[in-house]
């Protein structure tokens, strides 16, 4: 499958497979609907950003494709999310093995209360890796990959939350890379985070886009215009369910938006 | 505003500071004169015979050595069945009951545990543990009554302790593919084992203070020797305070302070242990 580009009436290609795809995915919380009818195909290895302004349902959307929102009681999905063409709401789905493919990174940095280290290897351990020579290889190389391993080399045995913010995002990153996932979902990263440690991770990201695919959630239009290849923007309509407005690649959502809401929205006429 | 005079509104705030600091101190005075008391009575019966030898004539001689072990042993045979099932079911109410009426039910019981009078507890172990189960009067059930007792606090107390361990560890786990066993085991528990031990020490403290649940299970009045089995009958310090105290004629004074300090210095280590188990962990938590 591929995305076809013509559909988003603009001149930049996207030339990737699909890796996510919703189809008409309505989300509820009890008797409130957060999202309605969303359809799209998150590309591989590119990085989608989803915009919108606040209480959209970008938080709520981004969580479907890990199955977070099953940790909320009412919380219900009807639709179909698919992760390499399977239905990952099928009763068949082991969430737990879902969420090792599918990995998530939170607004605000959630290092363990626990050394470095431990930080990261926590993932593979759970998952059955105990040799001492692996999980040492293991953690360097996610911490290599997370762009963080020279600052924290010497100090692996100190604890995850002594570091900066900065260093604590990225710490979370390696903790997600380090179960060796195909996706990751980052909601706001940044939004803790000081301009220089926020560049780290744009850069982190774009460098990650290459072997992973990124979906990330943002609330600031910038950041979205330079690290993602994709943007979906979502509104929220008259009873605060979230709709998608417009879906196409960055660029031609940002330089010609099809909607008048995008381009409102985008050029800072409201949200 | 004339300068160097008393508003009114300032008088009022004088006068309310005042009551508040004199009730401050009248609540506090108790307690105060309660440890001054015992200890300024009792330190001259405290000699090591007094603690290392069994009783005699009645406990007018001799030592409570039977006594203080006794309430070691009834200490460590409440926590051992109190920690572990309070610990489980704290997990079980926080982590994975659902909000039903079986739930709700439960969450009742526990909070209403709280108040059951205690020698309603001691009736209850003689007819459960000494009858039916045929303990009959001895440590083990003792022991299980007291249990039965400290189970409000531990599961209380579990509960709290896993509920203050913050939401994004747990989502943090869990967005790595760990499982819900996974999580509570190596994340949630670690973090809530400071307030859990705290509350088990507490509830430790509480028991070997009890004299009435233990006065129908199995606390004999004198013994020569220590307990050899948990189906022995025991000494204990409460059960003991209250016998030298009440019921020997002619018994020396100084005595009955001697074992209410013992009491007291048992009671209050713990409380004391209890505290600094809870400020160390709190220290490393911020200074990490």
């Amino acid at each position: 499958m591929k995305i076809n580009s013509e559909l988003f009436n603009n001149n930049v290609a996207i030339d990737k497979s699909v890796k996510l795809s919703t189809e008409k995915v309505n989300l509820y919380y009890g008797n409130f609907q957060a999202l309605r009818n969303i359809t799209l195909d998150i590309p591989q290895c590119a990085i989608t950003a989803i915009i919108g302004p606040s209480g959209c349902g970008k938080s709520s959307f981004l969580r479907v494709f890990n199955r977070m929102n099953d940790l909320i009681t009412g919380a219900r999905v009807e639709g179909q999310v698919e992760l390499d063409g399977i239905n990952i709401y099928d009763r068949s789905i082991d969430v737990v093995e879902l969420r090792k493919r599918v990995g998530m990174v939170f607004q605000k940095p959630n290092p363990f209360p626990m050394t470095v280290f431990e930080n990261v290897a926590f993932g593979p351990k759970r998952h059955g890796i105990s040799n001492t020579i692996e999980l040492k290889e293991l953690v360097e190389r996610s911490l290599r990959q997370a762009a963080l391993w020279d600052e924290v080399k010497d100090k692996l045995e100190q604890s995850g939350l002594a570091l900066s913010g900065g260093q604590q995002q990225r710490l979370c990153i390696a903790r997600v890379l380090a179960v060796e996932p195909e996706v990751i979902l980052m909601d706001e990263p940044c939004s803790a985070l000081d301009p220089v440690a926020t560049l780290k991770i744009e850069e982190l990201m774009r460098s990650l886009a290459e072997s992973y695919t990124i979906i990330i959630v943002t609330h600031n239009m910038q950041q979205a215009a330079r690290v993602s290849d994709m943007a979906a923007f979502l509104m929220m309509e008259e009873d605060r369910a979230g709709v998608l407005v417009e879906y196409g690649p960055t660029a031609a959502v940002f330089t010609n938006p099809k909607d008048k809401r995008t381009e409102d929205y985008i050029t800072g006429r409201f949200g | 505003m004339r300068a160097g005079a008393v508003s009114k509104r300032q008088l009022s705030q004088r006068t309310a500071f005042t009551f508040l600091i004199v009730a401050t101190i009248i609540a506090a005075l108790p307690v105060l004169a309660i440890v001054i008391q015992i200890i300024v009575s009792g330190v001259d019966a405290i000699s090591l015979e007094f603690l290392t030898e069994a009783p005699s004539q009645a406990g007018k001689a001799g030592g409570i050595l039977p006594a203080i072990v006794g309430t070691f042993y009834l200490m460590l045979g409440t926590i051992i069945v109190a920690l572990p099932l309070g610990v489980m079911a704290a997990i079980y109410l926080t982590e994975y009951a659902r909000d039903n009426w079986f739930t709700r039910v439960v969450n009742l019981a526990i909070v209403n545990l709280a108040g059951v009078p205690s020698i309603v507890y001691g009736l209850f172990g003689l007819g459960i543990f000494v009858l039916m189960f045929n303990f009959g009067m001895s440590l083990l059930s003792a022991s299980l009554t007291l249990a039965c007792q400290a189970l409000a606090m531990t599961v209380t107390t579990s509960r709290e302790a896993i509920l203050a361990v913050p939401r994004q560890y747990s989502e943090g786990s869990l967005a790595v593919g760990a499982t819900k066993w996974q999580t509570i085991r190596h994340l949630v528990l670690p973090q809530a084992s400071p307030g859990i031990i705290t509350g088990a020490v507490l509830a430790m403290s509480r028991a070997a203070g009890e004299t009435a649940p233990i006065l129908v299970v199995g606390a004999a009045f004198l013994l020569p020797g220590l307990p050899q089995s948990p189906l022995d009958q025991f000494m204990a310090l409460p059960y003991h305070l209250y016998t030298v105290a009440a019921h020997v004629p002619g018994m020396p004074k100084s005595t009955m302070w001697g074992v209410a300090l013992v009491l007291l210095v048992v009671v209050l280590s713990f409380n004391v242990l209890a505290t600094v188990i809870r400020l160390r962990a709190r220290q490393r938590r911020y200074s990490s």
